[in-house]
């Protein structure tokens, strides 16, 4: 248990109820030198509400603890109200910058249970849109962690290439976020004519401009200085600490769900798993530029191997029937009226299945005592775990590399709240 | 094809050797069901198996459920602690589901064992009370300092949420 030890004598965790911090921040004793004060949550720099708690001495920070709960809005406690259905509007809204992951997690616990078979095409269409919303993910991210370390202009690019993305998102979902678009037993509608010529364009217009970012930041001599070597996390840290996605690769250790435990049909497509060398703020940033290459890539084996076929699970007692059926057939009408007043029930059972968001392993359990409602809803949120990693990247670090160090974890609040 | 089985079973039967630990399969996942008393050990002992990362850990309340499956040995709880554990080098998943009663809701921590526990600890302590013994930071972590009750139990209503927001002493 060395490794473990190792992580414990650290000291690096702030482990203070809030009065304590209080307290000790109104006791003045001379011969201290150190100093506890509270970054956020209202710092721009924070990424929505995260709040820490640092203990400083000078410059450098010695402990810390991310205080979380500002964004608490009992999403899993709404979750068991909902039906299976409306299930999916819930989750959505937990990490708003890849809200299709969440869906798509949630969908795929739901139809375990259910035991159903998806159609082809609609396990691809979840599979395209899933790798644009990772692409429009780490856009943002490159967005943010471009401005978070004085790079303001990338804010703005990194903003532009992700409204293209979004704006596919509009025509296929009708939403830029919070699609609700899949769904359990395959999506809400077909992709929309002329898809094929949306994706291209976005294929076509991004290589150009990750070759911008690489000469606005990667080359870039002060950007290098900022991040290299900021923020260091060991493979055994990470994963004693339960951190996944980026953050775990970053150490080297290639741990990604789509080649470990492959779901939708991503072991048929190609696709490397990009790794760093030092698990240091510019290998996150590294990895997230180099994984939109790497999703370009599936996306374009998505636009070939698209299948054509039903784009959802053609069982009434699951998916409702089509609009033009209920004018023909009493059949038709019952269901669809069972289905959004009453909802499908789902066998008694529990499941846990888990994708890889942008983030990291985003898992959900789920327990069924077969109602039209879970029993209970969980969502494993990776940033949520991440998070817990902060402490150890910025023990001993400057403050003002703190803000790198944050920002290069790429949490995303509504997830880590709920 | 070879002969040897699949290494899920490995791992499984050591532990059923070692524990007595009663095995489900639920929709084709492996889940145990430790008592409390010999959880923290099993955890422990799953490391060494290989399963060294607690990806997840959440509590469930099953007041009102009928529905649930549970091993004959098994006597059933109001709540449960269901910990998700991920082998990384042999890719495969474990679940492991431990009763807590409701009268006497106390487990204890595995954040010596997994440190990235710790947080999911204070969440499940939040939601449903349970207390991690030996936690080194019992805190509140998603709700406010001071909030009263845990709202993922099922008698928790959502209907008649009352607005606990205090001001902070001395200001």
């Amino acid at each position: 248990m060395t490794k473990l030890d190792h992580l414990r004598n650290r000291d690096a965790v702030l482990r203070m109820s809030e009065s304590e911090a209080e307290e000790r921040a109104s006791v003045v004793d001379p011969d201290d030198e150190r100093m506890i004060i509270n970054m956020g949550p209202q710092h721009p720099s924070t990424h929505g509400v995260l709040r820490v708690t640092l203990e400083l001495q000078g410059e450098t920070v010695l402990r810390s603890k991310p205080v979380i709960g500002y964004l608490h809005t009992g999403m899993e406690k709404t979750a068991e109200d909902l039906t299976f259905l409306q299930g999916p509007t819930n989750v959505t809204r937990m990490d708003y910058a890849s809200p299709l992951f969440t869906e798509l997690t949630f969908s795929l616990a739901v139809e375990a249970l259910l035991e159903i078979e998806l159609p082809d095409r609609s396990t691809w269409i979840r599979m395209l849109m899933c790798e644009l919303n990772r692409m429009s993910s780490h856009l943002l991210f490159l967005a943010t962690n471009g401005m978070d370390l004085g790079a303001v202009g990338m804010m703005i690019y990194g903003w532009r290439e992700r409204e293209e993305i979004l704006r596919f998102f509009e025509k296929v979902t009708g939403l830029r976020m919070n699609h609700n678009y899949i769904r359990p037993g395959g999506v809400a509608v077909d992709l929309p004519d002329g898809w094929r010529q949306d994706v291209q364009r976005i294929l076509e217009i991004l290589p150009e401009r990750l070759e911008q970012f690489d000469v606005l930041m990667t080359g870039q001599p002060i950007w290098r200085e900022r991040t290299q070597g900021i923020g260091i996390i060991t493979t055994d840290e990470a994963l004693a600490l339960g951190a996944t996605g980026p953050v775990l690769r970053s150490t080297g250790f290639a741990w990604d769900l789509r080649r470990a435990m492959p779901y939708l049909a991503y072991d048929q497509v190609e696709f490397d798993i990009v790794v760093g060398t030092y698990g240091d703020t510019f290998d996150r940033y590294a990895i997230r530029l180099n994984e939109i290459r790497e999703s370009m890539r599936i996306v374009e084996q998505c636009l070939e191997l698209m299948p054509e076929g039903p784009y959802r699970v053609e069982d009434r007692k699951v998916t409702p029937p089509p609009r033009a059926r209920i004018n023909e057939s009493m059949e038709a009408l019952i269901h669809h009226f069972k289905i959004f007043t009453e909802g499908f029930k789902v066998p008694p059972g529990e499941v846990y299945t888990a994708v890889e968001s942008p983030r990291g392993e985003l898992g959900c359990y789920l327990v069924s005592d077969g109602g039209p409602t879970p029993q209970r809803m969980h969502i494993r949120a990776p940033s949520f775990a991440n998070l817990q990693t902060l402490p150890h990247m910025m023990h001993g670090g400057l403050l003002a590399d703190a803000i790198a160090v944050i920002s290069s974890i790429d949490p995303i609040m509504g997830e880590v709240d709920r | 094809m070879s002969e040897s089985p699949p290494p899920v079973d490995d791992a499984t039967e050591t532990v059923k050797k070692l524990y007595d630990v009663a095995v489900t399969d639920s929709k084709g996942q492996t889940v145990l069901h430790p008592s409390r008393d010999s959880y923290h050990d099993l955890i422990q002992l799953l490391v060494r198996e290989g399963y060294d990362v607690c990806v997840d850990l959440c509590g469930a309340d099953h007041l009102g459920n009928a529905t649930r499956v549970l091993p004959m040995t098994i006597e059933p709880e109001r709540f449960e602690l269901v910990v998700n554990l991920l082998d990384v080098h042999t890719p495969r998943r474990l679940r492991i589901r431990v009763q807590v009663p409701e009268s006497d809701p106390v487990v204890t921590t595995i954040s010596d064992v997994h440190p990235g526990a710790e947080a999911m600890e204070r969440e499940t302590s939040d939601m449903f009370g349970v207390c991690f013994q030996g936690h080194p930071d019992p805190t509140p972590i998603l709700l406010p300092d001071g909030w009263e009750g845990h709202p993922l139990r099922k008698d928790f209503s959502m209907g008649r949420i009352p607005v606990q927001f205090k001001a902070v002493e001395g200001r």
